[in-house]
């Protein structure tokens, strides 16, 4: 486990960089396996504790059974927890079926920008991995968004060593990347080492599929699978070549690059 | 040519099910266009890498776009990147390997975009070197070879790609290999191997060319797999920066990762440049079962020490018989990355391993062509892209290493306004007029006797903590009068405060100095230095002022500042007029004062620094601010 053990360290390094630089500080936990691994990496950096509030972005789309996890989690971990929603788009019947990336802007990008703006958030902190997607490869550990959260992908500040950007002009925020370097497998073997509570959603249940990530119910299909435990997982993961997020509608064609170009996620 | 690629991807079940043991991060560099992102999509096809979702995406991107596939584009993310088919940015991809798990990272070869092949290189524990075997040994190409030198990349191979395009022959790679291992040898760079390639063709990348006959060299991946894992940085002597100090609950957790060696329980530690030294009693952490009792280089950590000494963010912790190296100014090799030139005089903020300090840029000694390592004529500034041998002066003392014997602490950058916009490694240690006095400080605080009363005894029974409020500025501008008002307004405050008067020391400490002895001034501040420090020892907050060293009260505060270390210590500035005010200077006021208004700011400044702990007449348990 020295790999998991040498991951650990880089992320814990980087959250404890997070803290020490930004007084307005948040976490975005999304409950799935990522954020909630980045958690767990926060109560390791603080020594069981989370100094700073996590984010919830409520599409009011998501699978129920994730809401109740995120409330047992949140009392028991004594977590600071505010949860954003473009209410505005709701009220005005915004979904999925009005176009996938349009239905992602304004219900994730969106209702994020509007949160980090009321609340004045600096630094932002998020589990995105570099194996997900092309786009999240070329990421930095601290990754500057504009006034307007845009990402120039062109023109990133240079990250030496480990020295990272942590200073900004006003009205601009950096979104901080400390799993980066995580795979997939290497997300469930941390689960597994660490015995991090995670949700069942992810486990076959009996009925031969189970979800691999997890995001708005109708965005998000389960794959047929039928790991029902953490080592089925692994085992299932190191023999296919499936693409992770292949069940999220939003990723076909060029989505990604378009949506993160606009700030998202 | 789909087809091939479809059957490639269809061994893909054979993919390596064991489990990796360790990591490694490679970094492929070179001259734009000469097929490091080709390099990559090979290598992913032909060991079964490659995930499906991804071949159609990029396929059906093709499709769209109208052109034919090519390997590059599995990597090369960004529809910028595909429409001028260069890489951007630094991209990072996974593949396992016989037990290892590689982490490639393909760095773009684009002069433009040098700052991010450095951000890909300076992550790199080894690298692969591309030269085209047409174009041969270009700009790039060397530049890139003398940067992952300066990065501290000592493990590395070159790729002699494309030798499709010259009929497979050995002259032509003999040639370049002359060439280029020439070129290395000037800075003593030596390559693991050099390996004549066809990425496109899979010529030597996962299996052996049947074109090249001639040699018999390892292939890339076998390349890959004879690079180390470096594990001797834990061999080495301790350095562990401060990265933060926790008051979460009871625990009072000193934070950080241990760049170099090994620490246990009941080690004793150092910390430098303060001096101050604690033994380890504890190594915290959550959700470990048993509690380490040692740890090593790499590792994130926090531990509790025996004693509560004020240690901030930035001091290195080492073992007593091998410390760091402290001056306030170093020499050093630069490369320059910022948007506007770097300029003599011109501030920066220098920030090593977890300390960051205001520096400025005392000399340039040369700017290094890395085209043919020529030396250019001296210059006032360094541009973009330049490599440059350089003098740097910080503001305050610096704990560092040479770059030659530890990596993580001799190598630093600078920040030009909100952007790291250089990096380099320390060569050389500069002397400074401090070196004296900061040997004695050391050495009197290692062998510094206490009784059974502790520094935060003191603090919790007097409700503040000791330090020095050091006054500074030209005659005449109402330093005295200050002192004095402060002075009674912490003791009206029930605080421990005392006004060290410079003159009453002339009368007797220093009344066997001859004022005609060149050596007057000199020993006059170190004895004011020693009796302010003995005075701090007591819990005080001792009030000074540089009245009595005249015009040279720059040097002498410094000076002060050096012996009084670790002791906190709020410099106040006086002047008449808008003048810059000295280095480190915490309050400065110009122009006539509203005085009790300026000594209520002083207190307030005590308080911010967490000199003074709780309102006087309460007790309770001491909180130290950070």
């Amino acid at each position: 486990m020295k790999h998991l053990r040498q991951l650990e360290d880089q992320s814990v390094y980087i959250l404890r960089e997070a803290y020490k630089h930004f007084n307005h500080l948040a976490m975005l936990w999304s409950m799935g396996k990522d954020s909630t691994v980045l958690l767990w990496l926060a109560r390791k950096a603080f020594f069981g504790h989370v100094p700073f509030p996590l984010l919830h972005v409520d599409t009011s789309y998501k699978i129920p059974a994730m809401i109740e996890y995120r409330d047992r989690i949140a009392r028991e971990w004594r977590l600071n927890l505010v949860v954003g929603q473009n209410k505005e788009a709701l009220a005005a019947g915004m979904n999925h079926t009005l176009g996938r990336d349009v239905c992602c802007t304004a219900l994730k990008t969106t209702a994020m920008k509007n949160l980090v703006e009321e609340k004045g958030y600096t630094g932002i902190i998020l589990g995105v991995r570099a194996d997900e997607d092309s786009t999240r490869a070329k990421e930095r550990y601290f990754s500057p968004r504009d006034k307007h959260g845009d990402w120039d992908f062109r023109d990133q500040p240079p990250e030496l060593w480990d020295q990272f950007k942590t200073t900004f002009p006003p009205g601009t925020h950096i979104r901080i990347h400390p799993l980066l370097d995580w795979t997939e497998i290497n997300i469930w073997e941390y689960i597994k080492h660490e015995n991090i509570p995670f949700m069942d959603l992810y486990l076959d249940r009996g009925d031969g599929t189970r979800y691999r990530s997890l995001g708005c119910a109708p965005c998000t299909m389960p794959i047929k699978s039928t790991a029902k435990t953490v080592d089925e997982i692994i085992a299932e993961l190191r023999g296919t070549n499936v693409a992770e997020r292949a069940g999220r509608a939003q990723d076909a064609g060029r989505g990604m690059e378009m949506l993160r170009k606009k700030g998202y996620m | 040519m789909n087809r091939g690629f479809i059957e490639r991807v269809n061994h893909m079940t054979q993919h390596d099910q064991t489990k990796p043991q360790e990591s490694l991060n490679i970094v492929i560099v070179g001259h734009v266009d000469h097929g490091k992102s080709t390099l990559v999509g090979r290598l992913y096809a032909d060991t079964g890498s490659l995930p499906e979702g991804k071949v159609e995406k990029v396929q059906a991107i093709c499709r769209q776009q109208g052109k034919e596939f090519e390997y590059a584009f599995l990597f090369d993310a960004f529809l910028e990147e595909q429409e001028q088919g260069i890489t951007i940015d630094t991209a990072r991809t996974f593949f396992i390997w016989n037990g290892r798990q590689y982490i490639i990272i393909d760095a773009p070869g684009h002069k433009e975009f040098l700052k991010n092949m450095i951000s890909g290189a300076a992550r790199a524990e080894a690298a692969l070197l591309l030269i085209d075997a047409l174009e041969g040994v270009r700009e790039q190409s060397k530049k890139h070879g003398y940067l992952l030198s300066l990065l501290g990349v000592t493990q590395f191979a070159v790729v002699v790609n494309k030798m499709d395009l010259v009929g497979y022959r050995q002259d032509v790679f003999d040639g370049i290999e002359k060439e280029y291992r020439e070129f290395l040898g000037q800075f003593r760079a030596v390559p693991q191997q050099m390996i004549p390639v066809s990425a496109k063709m899979g010529d030597n990348i996962a299996t052996r060319s049947s074109h090249m006959n001639w040699y018999q060299g390892p292939t890339v991946l076998e390349t890959l797999a004879l690079f180390k894992k470096e594990q001797v940085r834990s061999e080495q002597p301790l350095r562990f920066p401060l990265q933060d100090v926790y008051k979460f609950d009871a625990r009072r957790i000193l934070a950080g990762r241990i760049t170099a060696g090994r620490l246990k329980v009941g080690d004793q530690l150092v910390f430098s440049p303060s001096n101050k030294t604690a033994l380890v009693q504890s190594i915290e952490g959550f959700n470990v079962d048993p509690p380490q009792s040692e740890a090593q280089a790499g590792q994130s950590v926090g531990i509790t020490l025996d004693e509560q000494i004020f240690v901030e963010r930035g001091e290195i912790a080492s073992h007593r018989d091998s410390i760091p190296l402290v001056s306030t100014a170093i020499r050093v090799n630069l490369f320059w990355m910022g948007r506007r030139p770097l300029e003599k005089g011109r501030k920066y903020v220098l920030r090593l391993a977890t300390r960051e300090v205001a520096c400025e840029v005392a000399a340039i000694h040369r700017i290094i062509d890395t085209a043919d390592l020529a030396q250019l004529q001296e210059s006032q500034a360094v541009a973009k892209n330049q490599v440059a041998e350089l003098t740097l002066r910080a503001k305050s003392p610096l704990a560092f290493d040479l770059s030659s014997s530890f990596e993580a602490t001799g190598r630093f950058v600078l920040v030009d306004e909100y952007d790291i916009a250089g990096g380099g490694i320390i060569t050389e240690l500069v002397h400074d007029e401090q070196e004296g006095l900061r040997e004695e400080a050391r050495q009197r605080e290692y062998a510094w006797l206490t009784g059974d009363v502790r520094a935060e005894d003191r603090a919790a029974q007097y409700g503040h903590r000791a330090a020095i409020v050091l006054f500074t500025g030209s005659a005449q501008t109402g330093k005295t009068f200050l002192a004095r008002r402060v002075e009674a307004l912490l003791v009206a405050d029930s605080r421990h405060a005392y006004l060290l008067e410079g003159e009453n020391l002339l009368q007797g400490l220093d009344a066997d100095l001859s004022a005609a002895d060149p050596s007057f001034a000199a020993e006059r501040v170190r004895r004011y230095g020693e009796v302010a420090r003995l005075l701090i020892d007591t819990g005080l907050i001792v009030v000074s002022t540089s009245k009595t060293f005249g015009i040279n009260y720059q040097r002498m505060a410094e000076m002060i500042r050096t012996l009084v270390q670790p002791a906190p210590v709020i410099a106040v500035h006086m002047s008449r007029a808008g003048e810059e005010p000295p280095p480190n200077t915490d309050l400065h006021f110009a122009g006539p004062q509203d005085f009790d208004a300026a000594a209520r700011r002083i207190l307030e400044e005590l308080k911010r620094r967490g000199v003074l702990i709780q309102p006087s007449g309460t007790k309770s348990t001491i909180q130290y601010s950070i």
